[in-house]
Order: C-alpha cells, then structure tokens, then sequence
C-alpha cells in the first residue's frame, strides 16, 4: 500500500461532500454527474444551462490546482483502445439503467442511508474488482 | 443566473475535490479496484470524506423549507431494487474497471490527457444515447 494517501484522499473527499452540499443547498439537485451530464442528452433546453455551468466548472478546475501547484496532476491512462471505447459505452448505459454513478448513489445516496444506492454501490464496485482481477489474471500478471 | 453560479460553483468545488484526491488519475482510481495488484484503499477514503460531509450538510439543507433559488428539493424517490439498478450497475462497474474512469473524473480530466479520454467521452455519451434512444430499459425490465 506504498501509493495510499489517506490525508488528500479525505480532504479532496470532503470538498466533494462541500460541493454536493452547496448544489443541494442552492439549487435543490442531487450531485449525480451521471444525470447532470445524461439530462442534458434528454431533458428540455430550459433545464440545460445548470448543467452547463455545473461541467464547466468541472472542466476549469484541474487547470487552476495545476496553475496553484506549478504542476499538472497524474494522469495515466493504459486502457488498449478497445477498452477505452467498449468501457465509454458501458459506462453510458450502464449509469443511465443504473440510475446513478459514484457521485449519485456512493455520495448522494449513501448519504440518505438509501439501500437502493447501497446495492448500486456493492455492485458496480464488485463488478469493477472482478474485471481488474480477470484482465490482471488474463494478462498474466 | 444565481442558478447557473451556484452550480458552476459547485461543479468547479468539486472538480477540485476530485484532482486534490487525485480521483482523476484513472492509475490511482485501478489500484483500489486491483485487489490482487498493490492495493490503494484511497478511493474509500475519497468516498468516506464526501459521505461525512454530505451527511451533515443534506440535513442541515433539509432544515430550509426550499432551496435558495429553486422552489424544492429534489431528493429521489425511488427505492425499488431491481433487474435495471442490477444491470446498470454490473455494466458501469465493468466499464470503470476496463478504464479507470467514471463519469466525474472523465470530465474533470478531460483537459489532462491525450485523445484516449476524450474517445472514452465521446463513447460514453453514446452510450447515454443509447439508454434514452432505445427501448433498452423495457428489455431488462421484460
């Protein structure tokens, strides 16, 4: 467990937690990136320009950590191709049949003691460690 | 317009939480879920500072009658766990595993990385297309 950073893991959590707070204080909406994101494929134009705003601070924030440190986070990426496309695809639908992603049910949800977010979470957690494990063991690692 | 700021706020405090967190790292993010491999618990981590927050800051919300510029709550109602929350969550479960990424950290990162990140978007909006353009949701449910 050399690479374990509990000490930024759980103040980047908390700002998390602040925002998805102030998104419920403010504006009455749960903090699901999945659904902000999906709602903006399917609801009517009057519900979009939150959802722009919300992305749009998303997207400006790596910049200014990177512009406040004087260095870029990690980013590393290793997915082949196909894994990269065929994990997109799923994602997609599986968040929308699944009502929810790390943000709406782990945080969201779990936060209103919701089983229904309880069971998402044990799933798609359990499903991510075994597909790790069988691409690991495929792999020959 | 209070609206629009008050979530671009919160979207930039919470890309912001997950690059300090390091969650937009899809390396870090396969180390928790690589429980044979070198295994980095700090995705709990991440998830248990939000929960605590979050916890306190809903029911304290909750206190208004109604938010500050919307006139209620919308707190989902639905608590059926069935085929499609199973589905679903198999498919994006496997999907975070095969990448790395969910859909907060793909934003997040997508001005941090080459084309691939931007491929893994551009995959999964079509698969949000898919969910709403197909009767796939009636298939599960069937």
């Amino acid at each position: 467990m050399e690479n374990f950073t509990p000490w930024s893991a759980l103040a980047g959590g908390a700002l998390i937690g602040l925002a998805t707070v102030l998104l419920m204080f403010a504006n009455g909406r749960i903090a699901g990136i999945s659904g902000i994101l999906g709602g903006l494929l399917s609801r009517p134009t009057g519900d979009s320009a939150w959802r722009l705003w919300f992305i749009g601070g998303m997207l400006v924030a790596p910049l200014l950590v990177t512009l406040a440190r004087g260095s870029a986070p990690d980013f590393v990426l290793q997915a082949d191709w196909w894994a990269v496309i065929l994990g997109g695809l799923l994602v997609g639908v599986g968040t929308r049949l699944g009502s929810g992603c790390t943000s709406g049910h782990g945080v969201c949800g779990l936060s209103r003691l919701s089983l229904r977010s309880l069971a998402a979470v044990g799933i798609f957690m359990a499903a991510g460690m075994v597909t790790v494990t069988v691409l690991r063991l495929a792999l020959g690692g | 317009m209070n609206r629009n700021l008050a979530a671009g706020l919160s979207g930039l405090v919470f890309g912001i939480g997950l690059t300090v967190s390091q969650m937009v790292n899809p390396a870090k993010v396969l180390a928790f879920l690589d429980i044979l491999g070198d295994w980095d618990p700090s995705l709990m981590f991440v998830m248990g500072g939000a929960l605590l927050v979050t916890a306190g800051g809903y029911r304290l919300a909750w206190m208004r009658p109604a938010p500050l510029y919307a006139e209620r709550f919308q707190v989902p109602t639905d608590t059926s766990i069935d085929r499609k929350l199973a589905l679903g969550a198999v498919m994006f479960g496997a999907g975070w595993g095969l990448v790395g990424l969910c859909p907060g950290p793909a934003i997040a990162a997508l001005t941090l990385g080459g084309p691939k990140i931007w491929v893994f978007m551009l995959a999964m909006l079509a698969g949000m297309l898919i969910h709403l353009k197909t009767p796939i949701g009636k298939w599960v449910e069937a």
